[in-house]
């Protein structure tokens, strides 16, 4: 049925099968490689949008990015300028690793001032029913952060003596999430509170 | 610290097959027997690791590189393939009595999935070639303790237990596995 | 004019034992022949891209599309491969195959996408489409291979539509995101365990029909 197997003729089939199946992914990259960027950059703009309050930059440009390392892992800051008091304001993607389910990552928007203005949750493997309430989608958890500053609100659950009312049987889940808040807001202090004017800031109110 | 839980989540937490449904055909297929699944736990550990290295330099070092990661699957499987049959020719040279034991089980890993989706996912985690080497070990690991495990619940089964007619094969196996899945289930939480 | 008409209902005839033998080829795929059932071949999507029932249709259209164009290539090139490289062959045509869904779905279906993550590329090692190339393909016409794929391809994501649905009934108490019931529903059945538990009892249904469809 099939062919005789000789050296020559399996080497030659294996090559041009080969080939003609790179050279086909390579045309379907070219087609799709747009489309997926475009996917790409919606998602994080569709985040960035939901936390903060409207603005009229373009946070997920290369120069309003900033990339923290820090416990092993990269935290993320987009700084936006809104549009109604021209200050600078900044979603930050954070993460901790201390998840019932292992990592989860979240995208926490931050007002001028430090105000918890709004939170995302972008993935998580979390118990569905217990430690999944912490996505706003399925449970109010996450709301109660809402307009408080880490300055005087302590994140924490209110069993270590903190102002966070945890998730009933998800202590776990409920400690993790305060702590990818925590790491995000101390990134967000030092990187754009502390330094407040960076330029993006001082080139908007020097047109004020 | 940081390997103690890449290990202890790959085996307990995210066992391979009991909660990521990776290798699942070799699970129910191969596990009649505490010896057959030995040897097929000692070939998949071995080969998995291997491979999972050598997919990590092909991808830092040829894919990355060259902005071809779209080859990944293609790149990663012919890799998986030449490899088991590189071991095999291997084996069966230098260690006639090792080949004997894992020999016939070789030809079967290149389609389980376990070792094409470690390999993925180690690249995904973005692990280092450290952090890759013990994950894939741990969860060869993982997948030899499942697969022993319920063989020896299988044997117990066909010696001493009546199973009801329309549950006998691959019902009474898929119900024993939800049972040791749920097991499994109760060391989520100790890598917090 | 009579011959004429003759010749007229003979081809009739033999268009429809045609038509006839291709849907024979995807019913054996649904019910005789089911992968998921009967062949009891990949075992991980089923289990693992379920917990929802459309999760498990997307699975089950993506995997199906491979199938029916690898079975398509690999009869028209099967003969031509060298006995011995058959195998690699196969697995190279099927893997681009996969990567073509993977990059498509990626751009154009982002949220499936997401959800099936590592199971797109791993279609790859799904053994029903290396299994139907070996066995089917290689060995029959393009457009019979076709069929097979197409059947083959409907009875799996037939089984993994109905085995989300089951479990996204009692896990979420919903149907395809609806909710029928508020509530948590019982949760287990969206977590592992409950994957293997739905499976178990659906291929112990799926035997009682079968027994019963075939004495009669």
């Amino acid at each position: 049925m099939a062919r005789e197997s000789s050296f020559k003729n399996m080497t030659l089939t294996l090559f041009v099968i080969t080939f003609v199946s790179s050279a086909v992914l390579a045309g379907v990259y070219e087609l799709t490689k747009d489309a997926i960027d475009a996917v790409r950059i919606r998602k994080i703009n569709q985040g960035i949008a939901e936390v903060l309050p409207p603005f009229n930059n373009n946070p997920s440009d290369t120069d309003n990015v900033h990339k923290e390392f820090v416990d092993g892992d990269t935290v993320y800051v987009y700084k936006a300028i809104t549009k109604e008091r021209k200050d600078t304001v900044a979603a930050v993607q954070t993460f901790t690793n201390n998840g019932y389910g292992g990592k989860f990552v979240l995208l926490v928007g931050f007002l001028a001032d430090g105000t918890i203005n709004n939170i995302k949750v972008i993935s998580h493997s979390e118990t569905p029913g217990l430690g999944d309430k912490i996505d706003p989608a399925k449970h109010g958890f996450s709301l109660q952060f809402h307009g408080k500053n880490p300055e005087t609100y302590k994140l924490a659950v209110s069993k270590e003596d903190g102002d966070v009312d945890a998730i009933t049987a998800s202590t776990i889940s409920s400690k993790a999430f305060c702590d990818a808040v925590a790491r995000a807001y101390a990134v967000y202090r030092e990187k754009v509170m502390k330094k407040g004017k960076w330029d993006g800031n001082t080139g908007a109110t020097s047109q004020q | 610290m940081e390997y103690i839980l890449i290990i202890i989540a790959a085996i307990f937490v995210n066992n391979v097959v009991l909660a990521q449904f990776l290798g699942i055909c070799p699970f129910l297929g191969v596990s009649n027997k505490v010896t057959t699944s030995l040897g097929m736990g000692g070939a998949v550990v071995f080969v998995l690791t291997l491979s999972a290295i050598v997919t990590y330099l092909i991808q830092n070092f040829i894919l990355t590189p060259l902005q071809i990661g779209y080859m990944q699957t293609l790149t990663f499987i012919l890799v998986i393939a030449a490899l088991v049959q590189m071991v095999e020719i291997i084996l069966k040279k230098v260690s006639p009595a090792l080949y004997q034991a894992l020999g016939i089980f070789l030809p079967l890993i290149t389609t389980n999935c376990a070792v094409l989706g470690i390999a993925i996912l180690s690249i995904q985690k973005d692990y280092n070639l450290a952090q890759t080497t013990v994950f894939s070990l741990a969860s060869g690991v993982g997948f030899a303790l499942a697969l022993i495990l319920f063989a020896g619940l299988r044997e117990q089964l066909d010696l001493t237990s009546e199973v009801p007619k329309q549950m006998k094969g691959y019902p009474i196996a898929l119900i024993v596995a939800g049972l040791l899945a749920m097991a499994f289930m109760g060391f989520s939480g100790i890598v917090k | 004019m009579g011959r004429k008409h003759r010749r007229n209902v003979s081809t009739i005839i033999k268009n429809m034992l045609i038509m006839k033998e291709k849907i024979q080829i995807v019913l054996k795929g649904i019910f005789k022949e089911n992968p998921t059932f009967v062949l009891i071949l990949g075992m991980c999507p089923t289990l693992a891209t379920t917990s929802s029932a459309i999760n498990g249709l997307s699975m089950g259209l993506a995997t199906s599309f491979v199938l029916m164009l690898s079975n398509l290539t690999i009869s028209l090139v099967g003969k031509m491969i060298p006995d011995k490289v058959r195998i690699p062959s196969y697995i190279v045509i099927i893997a681009a195959f996969v990567t073509v869904v993977d990059l498509l779905m990626a751009g154009y279906l982002p949220d499936i996408h997401s959800t099936l993550g590592i199971f797109i590329p791993l279609i790859v090692v799904n053994c029903i489409v290396l299994a139907r190339a070996e066995s089917f393909a290689a060995k029959n016409g393009a457009a019979d291979s076709i069929f097979d794929g197409l059947g083959i391809g409907l009875g799996f994501t037939l089984a993994l539509t109905f085995l989300g649905f089951v479990r996204e009934l009692l896990g979420a108490y919903s149907v395809f995101g609806y909710k029928l019931i508020s509530g948590d529903g019982i949760i287990l059945f969206i977590l592992a365990p409950g994957a293997f538990f739905a499976l178990a009892y659906l291929m112990i249904l799926f035997n009682m029909v079968k027994k019963k469809l075939i004495k009669k």
